[in-house]
């Protein structure tokens, strides 16, 4: 997370300055593509002396396009369950069993969840053992499955990253 | 050139539109609170989202741009935490669950903290009142 900080602000310090020296169109467009550019090559030179954040940065990427790809999908679910007369959710409230320790995990699980459309986290037992989820599309009524989904694919790529 | 920018930008703002109207929607469709809760605040970060990200593309500045990192950060942040207090003051208050959502696995749970919705359980367990 430091090397995070001070890669982010050297990068924009970079950024700054070679557009000052360089004589190119400054636009949105120019400057983040700077700023991705220097962080990148940031990113490469840390190889030699930080391994476990040069592995971690493909990840969050990686995750980051995960929780994009699942934010639109279940955002076009829901949004054709509205518009079409029949309702066909199958709501009910499931006990996620957490392997999220620490209390910043679980708000992050816990804020990835609620930001998905049809997932909403409505509780957390008072031992931070279970998280109650509210879903509204339980396919079949099978529980199992859904938490499993969760488990794989949120829970499991946060706690890749953060530890 | 500049016409491209401005169509692809329109797309941007259209679809954020939409993702709003149907949200809109959504609060007098969905059958009960806790739906309109979880699909609803999404819908209108998403919609908030792709607003801004054609605003920005629109724009092509850097000022611009910064500020409108800055608002979808923000966004992603707040919604989901506003969301789940309101839901967890909700349940705490009995509000009524729809009657086909399976609610087995929070049943003790709710017990414990003494606020099982009404349809539930029988009258006399409880002091409150039904609203």
């Amino acid at each position: 997370m430091k090397t995070f900080i001070v890669h982010f602000l050297l990068s924009i310090t970079f950024t700054s300055l070679f557009f000052r020296m360089v004589e190119v169109p400054y636009h949105a467009l120019s400057a983040a593509l700077t700023f991705l550019a220097a962080f990148f090559v940031l990113w490469l030179c840390i190889f030699f002396f930080n391994r476990s954040y040069f592995k971690k940065i493909p990840l969050v990427v990686s995750f980051f396009f995960y929780f994009l790809k699942e934010l639109i999908v279940a955002s076009l679910k829901v949004a054709y369950d509205i518009i079409t007369p029949i309702h066909y959710m199958k709501p009910g409230v499931i006990a996620l069993p957490l392997d999220a320790n620490t209390d910043a995990e679980i708000t992050i699980l816990a804020n990835l969840i609620s930001l998905t459309p049809g997932t909403l986290s409505i509780d957390v037992s008072e031992d931070k053992k279970i998280l109650y989820v509210h879903a509204i599309y339980i396919i079949d009524g099978d529980i199992e499955r859904l938490k499993m989904e969760i488990k794989n694919g949120f829970e499991k790529k946060l706690l890749a990253i953060t530890r | 050139m500049e016409s491209w920018v401005e169509i692809v930008s329109a797309i941007f703002i259209y679809i954020g539109v939409i993702f709003l109207v149907i949200s809109s929607v959504g609060i007098i469709r969905l059958p009960d609170f806790y739906i309109r809760m979880s699909a609803i605040t999404k819908a209108a970060t998403l919609g908030i989202g792709f607003i801004v990200t054609g605003i920005t593309i629109y724009f092509n500045e850097v000022v611009i741009m910064n500020k409108s990192i800055t608002i979808i950060l923000f966004m992603l942040l707040t919604s989901p935490v506003a969301a789940h207090v309101i839901a967890r003051a909700a349940f705490r208050n009995r509000v009524l669950f729809w009657e086909k959502t399976i609610i087995e696995e929070f049943k003790p749970y709710l017990k414990e903290h003494g606020a099982m919705p009404e349809t539930n359980v029988d009258k006399a367990d409880l002091p409150g009142k039904k609203q």
